[in-house]
């Protein structure tokens, strides 16, 4: 194949990968930014989210599209109410210490890992896309759902964005963010802000999911490599910064995709772990992330 | 580290000595309850016990249920015709978590706490190379249903031996005159980037080289891929034949990105069932290897000429025509592989009997008893077809299936022969010492 084909095929993976990073990724810095607490279970939500999808999917009949709708309203929504119930039972009562909550988020890891190969099992179960149109360039054929997860993703986290920037529950979260204790001396319930972030940080990962799955599949153990990277992203883009957060994720799904078209996957991964490496000795605080306090 | 609220802390959580005490007694407890002095009497009448390490976790979990599924059939088979030597087998079952590390803590486990007579059951081919170390130093015979050449290459022990299942070097030469005669002569390969993968990389150019045919190109993909079409501009344009050996979950969108990038204007396509057992052929992405070609140990659809025995194994293990567990047409078997359970356990019964086996003391014994084998006659203990066992090796031979997917099913449309697949030794076990 031609250079130039080639790297547009590279580039347009490298998007793809980048849409649903940035999601993912999101998630995670919200609830660090916010809460400080590194939950080490976000890669477990977003297997929640396509495990349910699939669930939700194959429980409405009909055309293909009708169940995925259901399933990218309904399956964030089941996975923020887990995410709710577990922020009640286990975070609030650790206080949210981050020592502790590291632990206890290796804890729910687990826990919901297993709990998915009991109930769910241990195929990989594919959840049919809403439209399967194949755009046809001149090189090779290209999904046309893949493209429109690269528009969906843009769209949540304008969403997203303005959320947080443009609205009163922003502001809140934001201030939460900047300090808690002045906040909660000023009126606002620190502790409900708290779980609704979670919440929210696991249905931004459980969207991200139900978006992928029907170009990968549901499966239990699905959820360890996008907890790596969204580290990755987090760490590079600096902790609890959304433009942060958004640019490493389309630095690295651009480079993953192309470097490994080129080169090698293996090498994709070396050049992106160096990255970390490099901002944690230069930038501690990531590429758009304030120095702590 | 800051413990400002104290919770590694133990005088502030409330733990006293007694409680962490009692904590310990009933943790110890739960550890030595199960599969312990549960068997008192004489020796002559205590179960043969099996220590069956399975894939009930981690990327193999889909193999691991049905393994266990064909071996419970297996050993309800044998206990109803009377045992072994007289004798009940009983199986233990541990979870290896499809990890090699884990997978020798567990033959080590079998050894020393369960004492099992025999190991048995693997099939990822990592975990059978990282744990038959453990099952020799423990001279502990260990048997795999794995299919790897990692056996038969005699770079592992004389405990381990794979009389169930074909290994892959053979299955490759017995097929590549087919690829060659039917399929097309210029080969690209594409194959998971670990043991398993690298048997087809090492014996299919040679075996597609004697028929005329060559590989012209060799894709690795790391086993933990999700996403395959930016490997597909390296499949050289004037490829004739996609010979494609996936394993693990993503499996699915590597056949969906396969059918976006060429759409119907594709080269052939040959495969492992491997990327496909436990899946459902119909599943949706999947139309795209409609008329394409899977190797298959044991076909998963009944086929019109299938043997009474074949019928009754299908039966036995709980599978209809179409290969899934009956009652639930989701759930699809492994049956291309876990034929080999049954063939192995039987192939078990008849060494030990051969042996005169009395307990552990007699496993040199089933050693030898074992490598004195020499052919296996198709039948209810063998149901997938005739074999040939060579002890040199530790090595089964048996005969292979092409299926066409037509009609979304899939159909055998050519059988190898025993002959077809026999190589000449690499090395020879039996010189090793007991």
């Amino acid at each position: 194949m031609a250079f130039g084909p080639h790297l547009l095929l590279a580039a347009l993976e490298g998007l793809v990968t980048a849409a649903v990073l940035a999601l993912t990724a999101l998630g995670l810095s919200l609830v660090f930014g916010v809460m400080r607490v590194v939950n080490v279970a976000h890669g477990e939500f977003f297997m929640l989210g396509a495990v349910l999808a699939w669930a939700i999917s194959t429980a409405i009949s009909g055309h293909a599209a009708l169940g995925f709708l259901a399933a990218l309203v309904l399956a964030p929504l089941i996975v923020g109410l887990i995410a709710l119930v577990a922020e009640r039972l286990v975070l609030r009562r650790l206080n949210y210490n981050p020592e502790a909550t590291i632990v206890a988020t290796i804890g729910m890891l687990y826990i919901i890992q297993q709990l998915a190969l009991t109930f769910y099992g241990p195929e990989a179960r594919p959840v049919e896309p809403p439209f399967s149109y194949r755009i046809l360039l001149p090189w090779f054929g290209y999904s046309g759902y893949k493209l429109s997860i690269i528009a969906a993703s843009a769209l949540l986290l304008v969403a997203t964005w303005f959320v947080l920037t443009r609205t009163k529950i922003g502001l809140v979260m934001r201030a939460t963010q900047y300090d808690s204790e002045t906040a909660q001396a000023f009126g606002i319930p620190v502790d409900r802000v708290y779980a609704g972030v979670f919440a929210l940080g696991a249905m931004l990962a459980a969207v991200a999911a139900v978006l992928i799955v029907p170009i990968s599949q549901a499966h239990y153990l699905m959820g360890q490599d996008p907890l790596l990277l969204s580290f990755i992203v987090v760490i590079i883009g600096g902790l609890g910064s959304l433009r942060g957060t958004v640019v490493a994720a389309v630095l690295i799904g651009l480079s993953d995709g192309i470097i490994s078209v080129f080169f090698s996957p293996t090498l994709a991964k070396i050049i992106a772990t160096l990255l970390v490496a490099m901002v944690l000795v230069f930038r501690p605080q990531g590429l758009f992330g304030t120095a702590s306090r | 580290m800051t413990d400002k609220n104290g919770f590694f802390d133990l005088s502030r959580t409330g733990l006293t000595r007694r409680t962490a005490l009692k904590g310990l007694a009933a943790g110890a407890g739960l550890a030595v309850a199960p599969g312990f002095v549960r068997y008192s009497q004489a020796q002559s009448s205590a179960p043969i016990k099996i220590g069956f390490q399975s894939h009930r976790t981690g990327i193999g979990a889909a193999y691991g249920r049905w393994y266990e599924r064909t071996t419970a059939a297996a050993v309800k088979a044998i206990n109803d015709a009377g045992g072994i030597n007289g004798r009940p087998v009983e199986v233990i079952i541990e979870d290896d978590g499809t990890d090699p590390g884990r997978g020798a803590e567990v033959v080590g486990k079998f050894a020393t706490q369960h004492k099992t007579d025999i190991v048995y059951g693997t099939l990822f081919s990592h975990v059978v190379i990282g744990s038959a170390p453990a099952a020799g130093e423990a001279k502990m015979p260990y048997f795999v249903v794995s299919e790897g050449h990692h056996v038969a290459s005699t770079k592992l022990n004389r405990y381990v031996f794979q009389p169930g299942i074909t290994d892959v070097k053979s299955q490759i030469q017995a097929m590549a005159p087919w690829i060659a005669a039917n399929a097309g002569k210029k080969v690209t390969q594409i194959f998971p980037d670990f043991a398993f993968g690298y048997d087809h990389r090492d014996y299919l150019p040679p075996a597609l080289k004697a028929q005329g045919a060559e590989v012209i190109a060799q894709i690795a993909i790391p086993p933990t891929e999700s996403s395959f079409t930016k490997y597909f501009p390296q499949i050289p344009a004037e490829t004739e034949v996609i010979y494609h050996v996936m394993v693990g979950p993503a499996v699915l969108t590597f056949v969906k990105e396969l059918g976006e990038f060429y759409g119907s204007n594709r080269p052939q396509l040959f495969g492992f069932i491997d990327s496909l057992e436990a899946t459902d052929i119909n599943s949706p992405g999947l139309e795209f290897l409609d008329g394409s070609h899977f190797w298959e140990g044991s076909p998963r659809y009944a086929q019109p000429d299938d043997s009474a025995a074949q019928k009754a194994y299908r039966a036995a293990v709980g599978i209809d025509d179409n290969g899934a567990a009956v009652g639930d047409p989701k759930d699809v078997s492994t049956a291309a592989h876990m034929f080999g359970c049954w063939e192995t356990l039987y192939v078990v019964k008849k060494a030990m009997e051969d042996a005169g086996y009395k307990g552990p003391e007699d496993r040199a014994k089933l050693v030898e008893a074992t490598e004195a084998l020499t052919e296996f006659a198709e039948g209810p203990e063998h149901p997938q077809g005739p074999k040939t066992f060579n002890g040199k090796i530790h090595q089964c031979f048996g005969i292979q299936n092409i299926s066409k997917v037509e009609g979304g099913r899939l159909n055998v449309v050519h059988k190898t022969k025993i002959e077809d697949g026999l190589y000449e030794p690499e090395g020879d076990y039996t010189t090793q010492a007991l």
